[in-house]
């Protein structure tokens, strides 16, 4: 698999109070055509800043250091003509909250055939019909009538599918899906989530998918990367997260979570409260929450590490390998 | 695979820095100074009188338009009166007229947007179209309307221009009072049990407070361009009393015969002391706003 | 709720509110002091048949609320009464002045809707020095009552520069719209920054909401993000602004009639309670606030127009 989208050690910083702050520190992955990736983090970790660097769209003041590269192309080197054709069928985005990333004052179809029409070129009744075809495939019964309508006239659910559909309809190679489910209850969340797998994977379209949620990133993501604090601390086939967790963060995580088939006294937590990168401490930014913590980790940031199944972060992960995947005691 | 979210271990999530979150709750030097202005016109209004022994109706045309002299700061206007006890003088009525209209429409607009807001069902739908009804009257028009009926000053005009105030300050408190009322708190109040008075009295109005101190800031400043405005047209502060919109009017025959001194003075203190009011109003509402 | 419901709806509430207006300024006579005849007369010397005219014209002998039919049906049919100090009908009177102040008023508009929109989208869509610079200056002149902007630049202006004249309305359509340029300017002043501050919050909200963001990562040209998606949107709170704003110049108005001797209805009405001719008084406010009433009831519908939300209605899922 030859690599569509490249990371290479991305840096952002944002001002905040008149200073320069990082936001994102040495960030570095590949994605493949046709590949999912999923970002996992907290909030806060960096994700979505991640994702907004790759679209160009960083808020106002932030800088970007590192490269990123779209199909061989520097990203962040695009002049404008060059950012508009990026756009308009390199990669497409997916937000959050439908109901705040759609014009609520202009109907469904134009917000669906805008894109096409305008960068495209396409007549409106064309655009109309892919638009209606696309529709139904996302499953939106009676399209036609839908895209009369108003964004309020729709269902959270059903927005998030017209969000999907104007995604899929530019025919992008890339796919950003920032939190895609995230605003919807649970039993939507898992119908939207597989629509949109199952559409990316038949048009062959890569996909970096960001969520907090590790096993929904892991159930539709050929690997997986986890965030903390603005770094990217462990990269992996998805299927391996679970027994061989890279990183003591990702270890935390697995077991953070509740187990159905197992009962617990008590759910388990992480001690102490996730970081931005700005207050990220010298050294592992993991550090002071992690106990397998030792003196040296606090004195340098620690390199991505290569190993045979991925990419760590952790500088005593050839003492701790194997050891983390099991529920243990300590977290207590 | 089941889809069951990680949720971080943490009960505050760390939000993203952003530019503005430092900003929001710095005083800055621009608020210190509209205060100062404020509480400096504020004292000449209630003790300058007590402190300026000139005698501001006192008319001398032998120093009509004359300049400064030893005693008399800022000079003579056209009757030769002087005019840093007229301005003086003025700040009285200017600076503290429009205290009552404050006052007056708050206590009005507040009760009606409370009860309307914690009553809720008809009561609250008649408020609301009592409110828009009551819209259709500029506080000015119903000033110069009470004036008509009673004559000219500035308590009958005060008054009316509370009511004309009224709709507005109660259309802001009755939209902040609704939203801290949608709040889960408020239901967790009433399921303990606790009684409607009392939880408008103890946590909705405290809650609410920085709006209606916002609401009441913003419109001291329009109520004293409204009485200024009533006494420059002749139907607010009567002549020979001294006030800024009667100086500001008394002043134009001198401005048009290149003596604007007596205008102009009372221009600026106008424009400082509103200027300081807005200023102040709008941190006020940023903090009130961005605190919720 | 359809739109057609909306503007049903929206034209009932305007006949209520109206018919409350006419009947609180015609029930203000009964605030006065004394009692209505004596307040219409007050002090003045009548004829028995100036009395018996003004009795027959309030109904006086009849009950309150017959009394009030009675005059509100004359108005409906453009019979304000008589004004006791010109002893005319008070309409012959007001016609002529009516068209001074709705000229001084609309000029004011166009000066409020031009700059005040120039001013407002400009510093919402360009960040940096030029909004801060924009928006200071605005601050400042909400800070400016109209009667003293008014004075400030005939000071300058007239006095000083000689470009303008002082006082008067003109003779000739030109004339009159030269005369007009320092009242409007003055009056149109503080609300030309108070319009660009809030178009300029509206812009600035819409330019930084997800909405727009979606926009702008569909690889749209500006142009188009700027007109159908940011300036769209932003209309919305704008036109409630503008109009409303528009509507309070009547107020304004009569102040600035007053400092430029133009002769409209809001220098009539400051002559008129003056001299206590209570018909004029009554009629000017009457019509004022009725124009305020429908101006607001016009930016109510055009707010609906403008927003699917309202208009559209709730057919969902």
């Amino acid at each position: 698999m030859s690599a569509l989208l490249e990371v290479d050690g991305v840096t952002v910083t944002l001002p905040v109070a008149g200073m320069q702050q990082p936001v994102l520190r040495d960030i570095s992955f590949t994605l493949g055509q046709g590949e999912a990736l999923g970002l996992v983090g907290e909030s806060g970790s960096g994700k979505s800043m991640t994702a907004r660097a790759i679209g160009r769209l960083l808020p106002p003041g932030a800088q970007c250091e590192g490269r990123i590269s779209f199909d061989g192309d520097d990203v962040l080197a695009f002049d404008r003509n060059a950012l508009r054709r990026y756009r308009t069928n390199g990669v497409a985005m997916i937000f959050q909250d439908p109901r705040a990333s759609i014009n609520p004052v202009r109907r469904v179809g134009d917000f669906l055939t805008e894109a096409l029409c305008t960068n495209g070129g396409l007549k409106q009744d064309v655009a109309n019909d892919r638009a209606a075809d696309l529709l139904d495939a996302v499953g939106i019964d009676d399209p036609r009538r839908r895209m009369r309508q108003y964004p309020h006239q729709l269902s959270g659910g059903m927005l998030q599918r017209v969000m999907i559909a104007a995604a899929l309809l530019i025919d992008p190679r890339l796919i950003l899906a920032d939190e895609p489910t995230t605003a919807l209850d649970v039993t939507t969340q898992a119908e939207v989530m597989a629509i949109l797998d199952t559409l990316r994977r038949e048009r062959g379209v890569s996909m970096l998918f960001i969520t907090h949620d590790l096993e929904l990133a892991a159930a539709v993501c050929d690997r997986t990367a986890v965030m903390y604090a603005g770094s990217l601390v462990e990269e992996q086939r998805s299927l391996n997260l679970d027994s061989d967790p890279l990183h003591p963060y990702t270890a935390a995580l697995v077991q953070a979570r509740p187990d159905i088939t197992f009962t617990h006294d008590r759910l388990l937590a992480i001690p102490g409260r996730p970081l931005s990168a700005f207050e990220a401490p010298a050294g592992c930014a993991f550090g002071p929450r992690c106990p397998h913590s030792e003196p040296a980790c606090a004195e340098a940031v620690p390199p991505l590490l290569t190993v045979d199944t991925g990419r760590s972060r952790c500088r005593r992960l050839p003492q701790l390998r194997g050891t983390m995947g099991q529920k243990s005691a300590e977290w207590l | 695979m089941s889809i069951l979210a990680v949720q971080s271990a943490s009960p505050e999530p760390v939000e993203m820095p952003t530019s503005s979150a430092g900003r929001r709750h710095r005083v800055g030097v621009g608020t210190w100074i509209a205060l100062g202005i404020l509480v400096f016109f504020m004292l000449v209004a209630l003790f300058g009188p007590l402190l300026v022994s000139t005698d501001p109706s006192s008319i001398s045309l032998m120093d009509s338009f004359g300049p400064p002299q030893p005693g008399h700061p800022l000079g003579f206007d056209g009757e030769g009166r002087d005019l840093f006890a007229r301005l003086v003088y003025g700040a009285r009525s200017s600076m503290l007229g429009p205290i009552l209209v404050v006052l007056i429409s708050t206590l009005l607009g507040g009760s009606i947007a409370l009860s309307a807001a914690w009553i809720g069902g008809a009561y609250d739908a008649v408020v609301a179209r009592v409110i828009d009804a009551l819209f259709a009257f500029p506080g000015l028009l119903l000033a110069i309307l009470a004036v008509s009926l009673v004559g000219p000053g500035l308590l009958a005009a005060s008054i009316a221009l509370s009511i004309g105030y009224t709709p507005y300050v109660a259309r802001i408190i009755r939209s902040a009072a609704l939203q801290e009322r949608s709040l889960p708190y408020v239901s967790a109040l009433t399921v303990q049990g606790l009684g409607g008075t009392s939880v408008v009295l103890r946590h909705i109005l405290p809650n609410v407070s920085g709006i209606i101190v916002a609401a009441a800031t913003l419109s001291y400043g329009y109520a004293l361009i409204d009485l200024a405005a009533l006494s420059f047209i002749g139907l607010g502060v009567q002549p020979p009393a001294s006030d800024w919109g009667v100086m500001v009017a008394n002043g134009i025959p001198g401005l048009l015969q290149g003596y604007p001194q007596a205008s102009l003075y009372a221009s600026a203190c106008i424009v400082l002391v509103v200027g300081a009011v807005n200023f102040l109003g709008d941190r006020l509402t940023e903090a009130a706003e961005g605190g919720r | 709720m359809t739109l057609g419901r909306f503007l049903l709806g929206r034209l009932i509430a305007l006949v209520v509110t109206l018919l409350l207006a006419s009947l609180a300024v015609y029930g203000a006579l009964y605030l006065a002091p004394g009692t209505p005849i004596s307040f219409l007369t007050r002090g003045r010397t009548v004829t028995p048949e100036e009395l018996a005219a003004i009795k027959a014209r309030y109904f006086l002998d009849e009950g309150f609320l017959s009394q009030y039919g009675h005059w509100i049906a004359g108005v409906l049919h453009g019979d304000f009464g008589t004004s006791i100090i010109g002893k005319a009908p008070v309409l012959s009177l007001l016609g002529g002045r009516a068209l001074n102040t709705f000229m001084l008023v609309a000029f004011a508009s166009i000066i409020i809707l031009v700059i005040g929109l120039t001013v407002g989208i400009t510093a919402g869509l360009k960040r940096g020095w030029l909004d801060r610079t924009l928006m200071v200056g605005a601050t400042g002149a909400m800070a400016i009552p109209a009667f003293v902007a008014a004075i400030v630049l005939v000071l300058i202006f007239a006095v000083n520069l000689r470009w303008f004249p002082v006082f008067g309305a003109g003779d000739s359509l030109s004339d009159r719209l030269y005369h007009l340029v320092l009242p409007g300017v003055a009056l149109a002043l503080a609300s030309v920054a108070y319009v660009a501050r809030l178009t300029r919050a509206a812009v600035r909200t819409e330019a930084d909401s997800d909405h727009v963001q979606t926009a702008v990562s569909r690889g749209l040209p500006r142009g188009a993000v700027i007109s159908r998606h940011v300036l769209r949107n932003a209309m919305i709170p704008i036109v409630t602004v503008a109009g409303l704003t528009i509507g309070s110049l009547i107020a304004g108005a009569v102040v600035i009639e007053q400092v430029f001797q133009l002769n409209g209805l809001g220098s009539y009405l400051v002559q008129a309670v003056g001299q206590k001719d209570f018909p004029v008084v009554q009629a000017i406010v009457l019509i004022l606030v009725a124009v305020f009433i429908v101006l607001n009831t016009v930016v109510d519908v055009l707010y609906a127009v403008l927003d699917p939300r309202i208009s559209a209605g709730r057919q969902a899922a």
